[in-house]
């Protein structure tokens, strides 16, 4: 779309703060100020905080509701809530956290560091960038707005249909998640194709694919996955909504439809997403661990395969949620042994995390402290999930609490605790500056005992019997005390992550002043100032090595040059580079700010609400409305080569 | 416990020595209550399909692994440690000549490999093992899960033979027997934790499964798909007992209600308020949409094992169904105390 080449060869210049190049760079790129500039912008980094500020709202949401259930569990026969408050409260923490905190969390993280570890000058497509993130934010609107009228989804987050059916959940509550669900899913396929192209076209001259930091590795890897596993879901909610509203017949066994077809279709997408939601994290610690251990990671190839690999397998073993659904013995014989195979790709990282720590030197850091905590729920969430694969195994403990305990294992231990070590990281690149490490300790330990006395008795009461999605349960099942313990511990954490809260609103006002490489680290995004210039990097940098700014130290023979490169000034232009070896390939025209993505977003959610109420007039002005709005949008410019002619 | 370990210690490898410990340390604190004060606990149970055997397996070597690199990334970060560097230094100093020592990822490559292909195996016999039962089943009983309830239906190829119950299965020791397992509405799953891993029943289509107590007891079994409003509470119990006692069980069970309490007031009463929803066999009541009641009085929980089946909670539960089960679909009824009364004194006749 915005991709045009040039005859021009592009200048090469030496550029730092305060050059006149500095200067030329920042009238192109900076926003403008005022509502206009807020509502229009497309900038990564100020999109990227957004959605991590989005992100953490949501996560405080789904935490509140799980305090409250907490509540509700701490005793045996409790009150606090009817089975029906229940049954909401735990599907919308379920949606919350694996939808609407998990991946948009990493992508904000993805959004704001992608295009400064590749030394570009932003994501592929702005616009679609700032689509993506109002979509996002709209759609987590659009299934809150189910609480208003008290009818919030409350089938479980997977939704098992004949329940989720409108003969047995008349309500509008399903129609809340199917139409958010949906909604979402434009969001995360359209951010998954913005990071290919970005990853794979936008990297510096010189970061060949052999090169690419091992963040953009998970990044790079999920993207794919997202935009290979989404549909399945998207349509398996299409043809809920059908039959919830027209009738159609494709889940219901009274009328030669199939319950399980509903559980192939979600599972199908739902296992890679487990992926998709951790996999980013884990790469965010082999990140930034390293810089904490003062050395490059430990077998930089074999973390980016097997990341690839995991996700590769990851696609292989949905029917593991489905073991006891009445499947022949040989399937399940499959699908057990590559679920229990699996675990062999997540060894490799982690004896690469551990090499890194044994032959590097830990700075003891905050960051430090998160990783290595994240190190060791990684394993228990890890072994659990071992546990899980073996089908007989999994006869007992599937839909217990022990599943409740892995997979919060999973999404807390592998996802919380690696988002908050990169927080403690790169909160000084996107403020400038630092994060309290006093604090950051408290927090931490906070979150870890928390976070561990909450839910390793989980699996306890799994063992014991405890099923789980119960909103109550009688004190002669031997519960009561276990529950008691995780309440304690749900609460505990809930203090710590608070004064991480806290730690980030003081360090906003008085934190030290972070320089543009605070933790001494190797890689793109910390040759530029702490925030970066709207423009990223006043030259494109070329890169020689995985570690561009380590290279001296290491011995290494070749150098790269972060502070000379192509200006690239005659507008708002960055470099595309190929595939494979990132040889400059084409000059890139960025587009300027625009309305546009917001007012596509809106117009998305007036046909999502449409199509809720029923209201067919009004549905088909709002597909008059996308139309336009998205002929506005693609209309040919000048000013991006769109029109032959010059533009400059 | 404890000493009788510490007499043992200087003699045994020492990671023999750890994981019996660490065995007996979670036998102590978590089976031995377990099947005391647990009574859905699997960690020991009473049949070849509960895997209990596997499962500690599975578990112990799984404790194992979360110690062993636990203690790897503590001896990591804090053994072998200069001083570390202030970390506000500007340009800290980098690990030199540090090598890149990727053996260590192929080690511990090769280590899970074989653990995990191990248990793989392990999976795979223990799967083959469970896969059919030891002999062909000669009783085989219907498991129709309600919402929120479970409705139990003992098949024969002789029409007499067959009787329905609910929340209550009994099964002969030491004899497998077949559980089909179908669904009323909504996805449900049967598991009976001693005996047993789930099986789901699902609206559309028949799953089969089998069940074999070694022992006499009575055992408690819960689904576990959630299933809506009142999924917490639908329990049901499972008596295995020795084969003559069965049969006798049986053939009570067959009996239709006893013809004395005919046209008392309690059973006018009953039809009158109850018999749409509920079957009592020789009556005319022969509502299908809750539980049969012909031998209510046999069962030992009500309302799929909320509560113990007492005269009290009887009367409490026909008062107020909603209390005791918000969103139960057995509807509060203006029942006047002389009508409950009348009721409940019909239903202690259904034995």
């Amino acid at each position: 779309m915005t991709e045009i080449e040039y005859d021009r060869v592009p200048d090469v210049a030496e550029g730092g703060p305060g050059s006149e190049l500095a200067t030329r760079l920042r009238r192109f790129w900076e926003g403008r100020p005022g509502l206009y500039g807020w509502l229009a912008t497309v900038d990564h980094k100020t999109l990227g905080i957004r959605y991590i500020v989005t992100a953490f709202a949501f996560l405080a949401l789904g935490g509140i509701e799980a305090l409250i259930m907490r509540i509700q569990l701490a005793q045996p026969n409790e009150h606090v809530l009817s089975p029906e408050q229940y049954n909401q409260l735990f599907t919308m923490h379920g949606i919350t956290m694996i939808l609407w905190y998990a991946l948009p969390i990493l992508t904000g993280f993805s959004v704001y560091l992608q295009p400064l570890l590749l030394g570009c000058r932003d994501m592929a497509l702005p616009r679609l960038n700032a689509f993506t993130y109002w979509v996002f934010l709209f759609s987590g609107i659009f299934l809150y707005a189910s609480f208003l009228i008290g009818a919030a989804p409350d089938a479980g987050w997977f939704n098992y249909v004949p329940l989720a059916s409108i003969e047995h959940d008349s309500g509008p509550n399903i129609d809340f998640y199917a139409l958010a669900n949906i909604f979402l899913g434009i969001s995360t396929t359209l951010g998954g194709i913005n990071f290919i192209v970005t990853i794979l076209r936008f990297r510096a001259p010189g970061m060949s694919i052999n090169r690419l930091p091992i963040m953009s590795w998970g990044t790079l890897t999920i993207s794919v996955a997202s935009v290979l596993s989404i549909p399945a879901v998207s349509v398996a909610f299409f043809l809920l909504w059908m039959d919830r509203h027209f009738g159609t017949h494709f889940f219901d066994p009274a009328t030669g439809g199939q319950p399980l077809l509903w559980q192939h279709l979600f599972w199908l997408w739902g296992h890679p997403w487990v992926y998709i939601i951790v996999l980013p994290a884990l790469s965010m610690v082999s990140q930034a661990l390293p810089v904490c251990c003062r050395r490059p990671l430990v077998g930089y190839s074999l973390v980016a395969l097997a990341t690839v690999l995991t996700m590769v397998l990851g696609f292989g073993v949905w029917l593991h949620h489905m073991f006891a659904t009445g499947l022949p013995t040989m399937a399940l014989a499959f699908f057990s042994a590559v679920s229990i195979i699996i675990a062999i790709p997540s060894a490799v990282s982690l004896f690469a995390w551990l090499a890194t720590i044994w032959t590097g030197r830990p700075d003891f850091s905050t960051s430090f402290d998160f990783f290595a905590g994240f190190i060791i729920v990684f394993v228990i969430g890890g072994v659990s999930g071992f546990m899980t694969a073996s089908v007989p195994v999994d006869w007992q403990l599937t839909d217990t609490y022990f599943v409740v305990a892995h997979i919060h294992y999973v999404l807390i231990g592998w996802n919380l605790f690696a988002v908050l070590g990169a927080l403690y990281h790169w909160f000084p690149k996107m403020s400038g500056r630092m994060l309290n490490e006093t604090l950051g300790k408290i927090s931490f330990w906070f979150v870890f005992v928390g976070f561990n006395v909450g839910f390793f008795p989980m699996h306890i009461t799994g063992l014991l019997g405890m099923p789980r999605r119960v909103y109550t349960y009688s004190a002669d099942m031997g519960w009561g005390t276990l529950n008691l313990i995780s309440s304690i511990g749900a609460f505990v954490l809930a203090i710590g992550l608070l004064i991480t809260l806290v730690n980030v609103i003081r360090s906003l006002r008085v934190g030290v002043l972070a320089g543009p490489n605070p933790w001494d680290a190797d890689t793109l995004e910390w040759a530029t100032s702490s925030p970066p210039p709207p423009y990223n990097f006043a030259v494109i940098p070329t890169v020689a090595s995985r570690s561009p700014l380590w290279e001296a130290r290491l011995g290494e023979a070749r150098s790269s040059t972060p502070e000379r490169g192509f200006a690239l000034d005659h507008g708002k232009e960055t470099l595309g580079t190929t595939m494979l070896d990132a040889v400059p390939d084409v000059i890139v025209k960025m587009p300027e700010d625009s309305l546009a993505p917001l007012l596509l977003s809106l117009a998305l959610a007036a046909l999502f609400t449409t199509m809720m109420v029923e209201a067919w007039f009004w549905l088909i002005a709002s597909v008059v409305a996308i139309l336009v709005i998205t002929m506005a949008w693609l209309w040919p410019r000048r000013s991006l080569g769109e029109i032959e002619g010059s533009t400059t | 416990m404890w000493s009788a370990i510490g007499a043992d210690w200087g003699r045994q490898p020492r990671i023999l020595r750890s994981s019996q410990a660490l065995g007996a340390l979670l036998l102590q604190f978590y089976a031995a209550p377990a099947s005391a004060k647990a009574p859905l606990s699997f960690l020991s149970g009473a049949g070849p399909r509960n895997v209990s055997t596997l499962t500690w397996g599975v578990l112990i070597i799984s404790v194992l692994v979360v110690i062993i690199t636990t203690a790897i990334l503590l001896f990591a970060t804090f053994a072998r440690r200069e001083r570390p560097p202030s970390s506000t230094s500007k340009e800290r100093q980098l690990v030199s000549r540090a090598g890149n020592p990727v053996s260590v990822i192929y080690a511990g490559l090769i280590l899970s490999t074989v653990v995990l292909f191990g248990v793989t195996i392990w999976t795979m016999m223990t799967l083959a093992d469970i896969a059919a039962p030891p002999s062909k089943p000669s009783i085989t009983v219907e498991v129709t899960g309600h919402q929120w309830w479970w409705e139990v239906r003992y098949l024969s190829d002789d029409p007499s033979q067959i009787f329905t119950t609910a929340n209550e299965i009994h099964i002969p020791v030491g004899e497998p027997v077949a559980i089909k397992l179908r669904s009323a509405d909504v996805i449900h799953s049967f598991w009976v934790p001693a005996l047993s891993g789930k099986t789901d029943t699902i609206p559309g289509q028949t799953n089969t499964t089998w069940i074999l107590a070694d022992r006499a007891g009575t055992y408690r079994g819960q689904c576990t798909e959630y299933c809506g409003l009142q999924h917490a509470h639908m329990g049901f119990e499972l008596v295995a007992m020795p084969k003559e006692k069965f049969e006798s069980w049986r053939k009570d069970q067959l009996r239709s209600a006893s013809e004395k309490s005919l046209a008392s007031p309690g059973q006018r009463a009953f039809m009158q308020k109850c018999a749409v929803c509920h079957t009592v066999r020789g009556t005319r009541a022969g509502g299908r949409v809750g539980p049969d009641l012909t031998h209510l009085m046999t069962r030992s929980t009500i309302a799929a094992g909320t509560l113990p089946n007492r005269i009290g909670y009887l009367s409490g539960w026909i008062a107020d169904p909603q209390h005791v089960k918000p969103g139960s679909k057995m509807p509060r009824l203006d029942i006047n105390g002389q009508d409950l009364a009348q009721v409940r004194s019909y239903l202690e006749t259904l034995n």
